[in-house]
């Protein structure tokens, strides 16, 4: 049996992961098709129908289901579009943040020596700042951003697939295959990434997806904290500080975002978990740093 | 624990130390403006001699090398130097803030753990029963919430809907409470200040709550899976079989082995708790360090910025080595390598 159909027929059980993977997929079609199934314009706001409650409750209506914020703009067309940032954000640095984890945890685990040490040390400084910290004061230096955004996630980011490639590398290294490939005269360069590689993938998915759901939600933070996309711009942490200062008229404005917040994270923890029993069960106590 | 396993992991902090407070130091230097600029503020009247003269006072003017030697020195003497708008020293204005945070982070951390673990230890040994499908669920859910947000929805259920919690700050003005210690639930005891104590409490709850759900969720799951991959071992089947209560077999022979992995990921937890602390400082107006730098920041105040990550990072390089020494200390293992 190929390793494929191994891995689909223990996935298919795990009726969560399934369910997660389905709320992802609703999620990333939400983003696409913001535009053509908003009800309204993200940033234009109907004055006249300022902080108006969702459908259901008195005074609400169904032309708002989600109700207005305080400049009248419709609650569920500034989530929808949000959306669209969330999981480009989420996708792009988790995307770059692999790249370079999986190809500097190959390099330190196959090369060794002064190189691994020099990579090891750099880790282990990364690894002392709080993640959201240093984030933040990134994001005071260079000012805020999409990229500068990219950046400020993406600093420590790769560290967690750099560290758990780097221990599949040492422990494939003593792998008879190597050998075998050493012995027939293979390259260092290919043995790494034709022989070695293709090993180390399953991990690489399993924590990259993992941890699109803390990047969704150090985004939510930094734009909450405003340090991160900037208004008018819906992004769902910025829709969130939005209400806060309604919290007592408008409860609704911050609510919903934060289950769309919640609801993504869960349909990604769930996916990754699943992915995880399925390809690699050994990596259920790996340290993901925070 | 051997001395040279303690005196070795002692040496390995000594590189990152230097790594923090360079990297630190790189980021202010690399920051667009200069300090100069921002202490005197837009649309002063100031010639070019005095600015030359200040930023020679400064050190500005000085090679990189020196300028980060100077910096190196100053962490060593407790100078992180002085607040922009606070024009007070940083190293002050973060020591007046430490308690307050300190006092949050661990209320939050022993709710987390008086939750978590037995919430785990029932979830484990009743594995696939009701309580563990709760459980696991809650906890699920715990890891994917922000937690900012349960703090406003705390906000608007506790303080605006039934109107029981304070919807901010440490005190209410006028309780009468003198901050000594500058832990107020500490000072309320000792003062005997019965009305401040649970007024103090009452604003202690919500952001403490808000900030344990992370580590709660975390520490539940770690303590479910640790205590099922123990409760199958071979000297748990023996215990049993000698004929030992069923609870003296968990608590006493199963949890001690199983909390091991806990101890040190809690201790790893409080780090990245004391970091997440900052937004739930913020949410709360919690007039903590946290709440130091977001401030600072919006005032673009970066000796203020600089000297917070610094202590932030100090903080977590110091609980990572408490980690691993405990870790060494509970499982004689790891000793051996």
């Amino acid at each position: 049996m190929s390793s494929y159909s191994r891995f689909w027929r223990v996935f298919r059980r795990n009726k969560l992961a399934i369910f997660g993977g389905l709320v992802v997929f609703v999620f990333c079609v939400l983003a696409v098709l913001a535009p053509w199934i908003a009800p309204h314009d993200p940033y234009m706001g109907d004055l006249l129908w300022r902080l108006r409650p969702p459908a259901w409750v008195d005074g609400g209506s169904w032309d708002y289901p989600l109700g207005t914020d305080n400049l009248g703009r419709d609650i569920l067309s500034r989530i929808l579009y949000g959306t669209r940032i969330s999981i480009s954000l989420g996708f792009l640095v988790i995307g770059i943040c692999t790249a370079i984890g999986v190809v500097l945890g190959l390099v330190s685990g196959y090369v060794g020596g002064a190189v691994d040490a020099v990579i090891q040390r750099v880790v282990d400084t990364l690894l002392a700042f709080p993640y959201l910290v240093f984030a933040l004061a990134l994001m005071a230096a260079f000012g805020p951003g999409f990229v500068n955004m990219v950046l400020a996630l993406t600093y420590k980011e790769w560290v967690t697939p750099c560290r758990i490639v780097r221990s599949e590398v040492l422990s494939a290294k003593e792998n008879t295959y190597v050998e075998a490939a050493r012995a027939i005269g293979a390259s260092p360069t290919r043995i790494l990434f034709a022989h070695i590689l293709p090993n180390v993938v399953p991990s690489a998915i399993v924590v990259a997806t993992l941890r699109v759901g803390w990047v969704v939600l150090m985004e939510a933070s930094l734009s909450f904290l405003g340090l991160g996309i900037q208004p008018p711009t819906p992004s769902w942490g910025a829709i969130i500080a939005d209400g806060r200062n309604y919290l007592f008229r408008a409860w609704w404005i911050s609510t919903f975002p934060g289950i769309a917040i919640l609801l993504l994270v869960l349909g990604i923890n769930l996916l990754g978990e699943g992915l995880r029993d399925a390809l690699d069960p050994r990596l259920a106590n790996a340290p993901l740093e925070q | 624990m051997t001395l040279t396993y303690l005196i070795r992991r002692l040496l390995q902090a000594v590189p990152v130390f230097l790594g923090v407070t360079f990297i630190v130091f790189l980021l202010m230097y690399m920051t667009p403006g200069d300090p100069v600029d921002l202490m005197m503020g837009e649309g002063s009247v100031v010639s070019e001699e005095e600015i030359e003269q200040l930023r020679h006072e400064l050190g500005l003017d000085r090679p990189f090398y020196e300028q980060y030697g100077r910096f190196l020195a100053g962490i060593f003497r407790g100078d992180l130097g002085n607040s922009i708008t606070h024009r007070r020293p940083v190293a002050t204005l973060i020591w007046e803030r430490l308690p307050a945070t300190i006092e949050l982070t661990l209320l939050a951390g022993v709710i987390a753990l008086a939750v978590a673990i037995p919430a785990g230890v029932v979830s484990a040994v009743r594995r696939y029963s009701v309580l563990d499908a709760v459980g696991s669920i809650a906890s699920l859910i715990g890891v994917s919430m922000p937690g900012f947000w349960l703090g406003l929805i705390l906000i608007i259920f506790f303080s605006v809907t039934l109107k029981v919690l304070p919807v901010a700050g440490r005190i209410t003005y006028g309780t009468g409470l003198e901050p000594r210690t500058g832990f107020f639930v500490l000072d309320a005891i000792l003062q005997g200040n019965g009305r401040a104590l649970v007024d103090v409490l009452k604003h202690l709850i919500m952001p403490a709550f808000a900030m344990s759900v992370v580590m709660m969720a975390m520490t539940m799951r770690l303590t479910r899976s640790s205590m099922l991959e123990v409760i199958n071992q071979d000297y748990i089947k023996t215990a049993r079989a000698k004929g030992l209560a069923n609870r003296t077999v968990i608590l006493r022979h199963a949890l001690r082995n199983a909390l091991i992995p806990v101890v040190t990921t809690v201790a790893l937890n409080l780090g990245s708790l004391l970091g997440g602390n900052m937004i739930i400082e913020s949410v709360f107006a919690w007039p903590g360090l946290g709440r130091l730098v977001v401030e600072s920041v919006y005032a673009r105040d970066y000796p203020v910025v600089q000297g917070c990550v610094l202590v932030y990072a100090l903080i977590y390089v110091s609980l990572n080595l408490i980690a691993d020494l405990s870790y060494a200390y509970l499982n004689p293992k790891i000793r051996l390598e």
